[in-house]
């Protein structure tokens, strides 16, 4: 199991490095805008969980009977958003170091830093065409059918781009574009309505911090994950 | 130094078949911990993950 453990080990150090380093970044960037949204929700704004739904949107297993626990906003709030951004990377470098692997191991920062690029498409960029980053009090569609939308959109953009980049012919290449172009051409899953109490240069502004923040975090991990794989392979089984 | 394993710095020189399985169970673990922040739909794991999910871009509601 010694291959598993130099993924792991690659991936937590990665991981929880990246995590430390984009949870400071958002809880000056995205939060604070997070936070300023949910005062357009009309109910208490300290209460994260009392999401109102716009017209027409699903419903879905929110009690609003506020007897669920809620972090409290401050130290508990955002300690929380520190933990729960490590574990993301923790996830995301999983994913990335093993199919890496399958490539025979990263060899280096340099070509982490690919990975990580094709991970910010796979998993920001192809999403986020179909499905913006959102704030709260903003409508959408069901969340059930927007998860799905994104699971197989990230997997379509991932496998795709595999198929572009490991393809041994233009045949496999044409249809890597294809499963890129596919998840778009279906099209996410829309609310009834765009009406919102959020000003479009709030949106506006959450979105591009969203994404440049992403595209930092992808950019760490794979090059932190390309940087330490070596120096744990060379560590022998 | 006199070990008898040639270390190369990939383990690459493992079978396919051998290697599978450890990557496959690398990648669940990896779709288990971000399913868990980023999917989940149990009330207060969502509440505690919130503002990640947001910031992130995980449809969230």
């Amino acid at each position: 199991m010694s291959l598993f453990r130099t993924i792991l080990f690659v991936a937590a150090l990665a991981g929880i490095g990246t995590g430390v380093v984009v949870a400071a970044i958002h809880l000056f960037t995205t939060v604070p805008l997070i936070v300023q949204a949910e005062t357009f929700e009309g109910s208490a704004p300290e209460e994260a969980v009392s999401h109102e739904h716009a017209p027409g949107t699903a419903a879905h297993e929110h009690s609003h009977d506020g007897e669920e626990w809620a972090p409290a906003d401050g130290i508990e709030r955002n300690g929380l958003t520190v933990l729960f951004t490590v574990l993301t990377g923790f996830g995301f470098a999983l994913l990335l170091v093993a199919a890496s692997e399958l490539t025979g191991g990263l060899t280096g920062w340099r070509q982490g830093l690919l990975w990580g690029l094709a991970g910010f498409a796979a998993f920001t960029l192809a999403p986020g065409l179909g499905l913006p980053p959102e704030l709260p009090a903003m409508p959408a569609a069901d969340v059930a059918a927007r998860q799905m939308w994104w699971i197989g959109t990230a997997a379509a953009t991932a496998a795709g781009l595999a198929l572009v980049v490991f393809g041994r012919s233009p045949l496999l290449a044409v249809l890597g574009i294809a499963l890129i172009l596919a998840p778009q051409l279906i099209g996410a899953p829309q609310p009834d309505s765009y009406e919102t109490p959020i000003p479009e240069a709030l949106h506006h502004s959450f979105v591009v911090a969203s994404v440049t923040v992403s595209l930092i975090f992808w950019v760490l991990l794979g090059g932190l994950a390309g940087w330490l794989r070596p120096r744990f392979a060379a560590h022998g089984a | 130094m006199n070990n008898p394993h040639s270390r190369t710095t990939a383990a690459s020189s493992q079978s396919v078949a051998a290697r599978a399985i450890p990557i496959t169970l690398a990648a669940l673990l990896g779709i288990f911990v971000v399913g868990g922040v980023g999917f989940s739909q149990i009330g207060p794991m969502h509440n505690a993950t919130h503002d990640v999910r947001h910031a992130a871009a995980f449809p969230c509601h």
